[in-house]
């Protein structure tokens, strides 16, 4: 006889048990701290805090390890915690200007004031499987260390803008509008594509980057500059009436230098890609930078080549990650009552093939 | 839970999503923008309708949730329990006690009262989305009234298939100007969206509410000569000996043995206890009172 | 700032605005239909159903415009202190507040672009006592015909020409409050 199936509700909780002891996972073995994930995997922690849009490494790597490494599991925690945060007020914009580097490259000059710093980056490391790694308890040999430079690092773009070669950003002290405040409406602002690709799966748009480069958007990308290093942020408090630091956080830079445009009237300038993330991220400051440029080909007069990432609606639509899989993965759930619907009708119009009804004439439909 | 805020949202956030829903009322059929919140179940599963019910919740409320028509599914399962969690309120299963019903796919059986909300988990809210991916397109068709592209499509359907090869998630008109996507409920539920509840839609990740207030008129598209039917299998309810609800179709065994059963569990269970049997069912012996 | 504007608002936030909703959602999808409001204490002479609403409804990110007797010191303290909405002038509101004679010309109000129909102003307008007779409604929300005490006919009749653009209106009283969505056609 049946009998409808019931329990979900006894299902989900022991599901749920069990995703414990798989995160857990052989107990004989040593349990993973939230501590060891900040400091070891900082990367990780710095992808799920920018797609996560909320600076705080401790819950990163929380969210980390919850999520047993699927980082986009983790950055879906995070933006679920972020919400439901109350919010004090905005920043002043951070001047990256200031920044304190670690890491500072151009690729436009061979050098430039404040140096070509290459800073802790794979760029040049063999990828050889190391099995020292695999050992642990082994001393990490201090690097070397020098004076740290004192000097200001200028942006290398700054050094194009005195000599007018390169196009100015027109500053706008307005507050931007905040994409996870008000639905998004197309077309949109740079403001918010920025927004969105900053928070954007780094795959997707490292892909789009890529698409450019490709030909599919016809853009060759120079990186002006790359800094990596923390910064001051600074908030104007009301009772006070004037900002205080309320903390430090560090941030990848990214200005790439792109083809010039100009026109009868105006003199040939370079354009500009803007890319910015928190932590040390640079595949995806860059990808943002490239895919950035390609979305202002309509502001930059160029044409549009029907290229997916100058697209705004397409990439912007689909950067989301926490929104790309929620819907991906909902096909999962129970369509059973919608599938019958389907059943129930090819059912019908192969009957219907197999035996046409009598012919009808189609009298005058309103179109 | 109890260091969240009544039902989970913020006020901030609860009284953004009121606004939309007055909107909504106002202009039925009419998708209104919303910033949509990420809430702790997915995009996807369920967080457009989870938010409109979150937003209008009382603490007297009754909540019925059903997915499918059944109560027991899983994700409705996991929504009921959020909702228990998070704003203490009472559920029910049985339909006529709902204050509050919120349903993926499905309309229930029997009729809604003009005290009960109906709120629909929506995943594309958009009905002419399939025909034209671009919400900038789209949004101006909404506007001019400009439809044309939707009445070629069902055209060709004829065409080809000799019939309208919509079978779910059928597009309607409200009050003669929107055309509206009911969410993905079976083309049979299509004429119980003209009732004496207060419908809500809500679509998470497409950011957008709709709504149409008690008696709205809502028509399924259609041509005179191609009239809309609102078709479901040709059986009756293997355990309650319904001939007028939404079937499920069980396979039994390896040899493609089925049987049909309502998929309003509620409704079929009240059938049951009320004496009516099935061909595959058994009477249930009667209470002494 | 006066004590006045420290106190009025609902007492449990939470539970309070949801009570109030439920009204102010009623009211809109039952046009005619007359529902209760209360909760809120505003300074006079805001009705309490109007209080409510602004509390449950308003905060910094919807304008608001005040008519006549409704724009005082003490009311702006109170709606500055309890919803932060900002006070603007009639075109740029997300919500209005006043009598109807106060509220005129309501030409003067946002109808909703074509694209957006949504973005039209809701005027909340402080009224005598509500009750179910005089102006014939029908439409949306209404089974058959409903009937309210509409403050005139001709000036509804012109915005629900505008259908999907045009106005939406409260009427509150005491704790009093019913609506008229633009989708409702009225007659005398």
């Amino acid at each position: 006889m049946y009998v409808a199936v019931k329990g979900g509700e006894r299902a989900i909780e022991n599901a749920h048990a069990w995703l414990a002891e798989e995160r857990r996972g052989d107990c004989s073995v040593t349990e993973l701290s939230v501590p060891q994930i900040r400091e070891q995997l900082s990367l990780a922690v710095n992808r799920v805090m920018v797609e996560g849009s909320l600076y705080d490494p401790d819950l990163a790597a929380l969210a980390i390890k919850q999520s047993r490494g699927d980082l986009i599991e983790a950055i879906f925690l995070i933006r679920a915690y972020r919400t439901t945060l109350p919010r004090f007020g905005s920043s002043e914009p951070i001047k990256t200007e200031d920044m304190a580097c670690d890491r500072r490259i151009s690729a436009t000059f061979k050098d430039a004031p404040g140096g070509q710093v290459l800073g802790p980056t794979f760029d040049y490391t063999h990828r050889l499987l190391d099995f020292k790694l695999a050992a642990e308890g082994a001393d990490v040999p201090a690097a070397a260390v020098a004076k740290p430079r004192t000097d200001p690092i200028p942006h290398i773009t700054e050094f194009l803008n005195t000599e007018g070669l390169i196009q100015t950003e027109i500053p706008c002290d307005e507050t931007p509008p905040d994409l996870t405040r008000e639905p998004m409406e197309l077309p949109t602002s740079r403001e918010l594509r920025l927004q969105a690709l900053a928070r954007g799966d780094e795959g997707f748009v490292l892909g789009m980057a890529y698409s450019t480069q490709r030909g599919y958007g016809r853009n060759h990308a120079f990186v002006g500059e790359l800094r990596i290093g923390t910064v001051a942020v600074e908030m104007e408090i009301p009772e006070l009436g004037f900002s205080i630091e309320i903390g430090e956080i560090t941030l990848t830079e990214c200005d790439t230098v792109n083809q010039f445009t100009g026109s009868k009237t105006e003199p040939p300038q370079f354009t500009r890609g803007y890319g910015l993330v928190f932590g040390q991220s640079e595949r995806k400051s860059i990808s943002m930078a490239l895919v950035d440029r390609a979305l202002r080909w309509k502001e930059l007069g160029e044409d549009n080549l029907g290229a997916a990432a100058q697209d705004e609606e397409f990439v912007l639509s689909h950067c989301d990650n926490i929104q790309a899989t929620g819907f991906l993965e909902h096909i999962k759930l129970p369509h059973y009552v919608d599938f019958q619907s389907e059943l129930e009708l090819v059912r019908k119009l192969r009957r219907d093939a197999a035996h046409p009804p009598k012919c009808r004439r189609l009298q005058n439909e309103q179109l | 839970m109890s260091n969240y805020n009544f039902a989970y949202l913020d006020e901030q956030t609860k009284r953004m999503i009121r606004r939309a829903i007055l909107k909504g009322l106002a202009i039925p059929g009419y998708q209104v923008p919303f910033a949509s919140r990420e809430m702790p179940m997915p995009y996807g599963w369920g967080t457009g309708g989870v938010q409109v019910t979150a937003a209008t919740l009382t603490p007297e409320d009754r909540l019925k949730v059903i997915d499918q028509g059944a109560d027991d599914t899983t994700n409705a399962v996991s929504i009921r329990k959020f909702f228990e969690a998070t704003a203490g309120i009472a559920t029910t299963e049985a339909t006529q006690q709902a204050c509050i019903i919120q349903t993926r796919h499905r309309i229930p059986e029997a009729d809604l009262r003009e005290d009960q909300i109906l709120v629909y988990q929506v995943p594309i809210p958009e009905p002419l989305r399939f025909l034209e991916p671009r919400e900038t397109e789209t949004r101006k068709m909404h506007s001019l009234e400009e439809y044309g592209l939707m009445h070629v499509k069902l055209y060709e359907d004829i065409s080809q298939h000799g019939a309208i090869a919509t079978s779910y998630a059928y597009p309607v008109k409200v009050e003669g100007r929107y055309v509206m996507d009911p969410s993905p409920i079976p083309k049979f539920d299509n004429p119980k969206l003209e009732m004496a509840a207060i419908q809500l839609f809500g679509a998470g990740r497409e950011q957008r509410i709709y709504a149409l207030p008690p008696y709205t008129k809502v028509v399924s598209l259609d041509f005179e000569d191609y009239p809309f039917v609102p078709t479901k299998a040709d059986h009756t309810c293997d355990m309650c000996d319904a001939a007028d609800s939404y079937l499920d179709e069980v396979i039994l065994d390896d040899q493609g043995n089925r049987m049909f059963v309502c998929s309003d569990t509620d409704y079929c269970a009240g059938r049951q206890q009320a004496g009516y049997v099935g061909a595959l069912g058994t009477a249930i012996a009667e209470d002494v009172a | 700032m006066q004590v006045q504007s420290l106190a009025g608002a609902f007492a449990n936030p939470a539970v309070d605005a949801a009570h109030a909703f439920r009204s102010a959602m009623n009211a809109m999808a039952k046009p005619g239909q007359v529902f209760s409001l209360k909760g809120a204490t505003p300074p006079a002479p805001m009705s309490a159903a109007a209080g409510c609403l602004l509390l449950t409804l308003c905060d910094a990110e919807t304008p608001l415009y005040l008519a006549g007797e409704l724009d005082s010191q003490v009311i702006r303290d109170w709606i500055t202190f309890h919803t932060s909405a900002p006070i603007v002038a009639a075109k740029q509101a997300v919500f209005a507040l006043g009598t109807w004679d106060d509220l005129a010309p309501i030409t003067q109000f946002a109808i909703g672009t074509s694209e957006y129909p949504d973005r039209s102003t809701t005027l909340i307008v402080e009224s005598d006592a509500l009750s179910p007779n005089g102006a014939t409604l029908r439409g949306p929300g209404i089974k058959d015909t409903a009937s309210l005490s509409l403050p005139e006919v001709r000036t509804f009749q012109q915005n629900a020409a505008l259908f999907p653009l045009g106005l939406d209106f409260y009427f509150t009283s005491g704790t009093q409050v019913a609506a008229l969505p633009r989708t409702t056609k009225v007659n005398i």
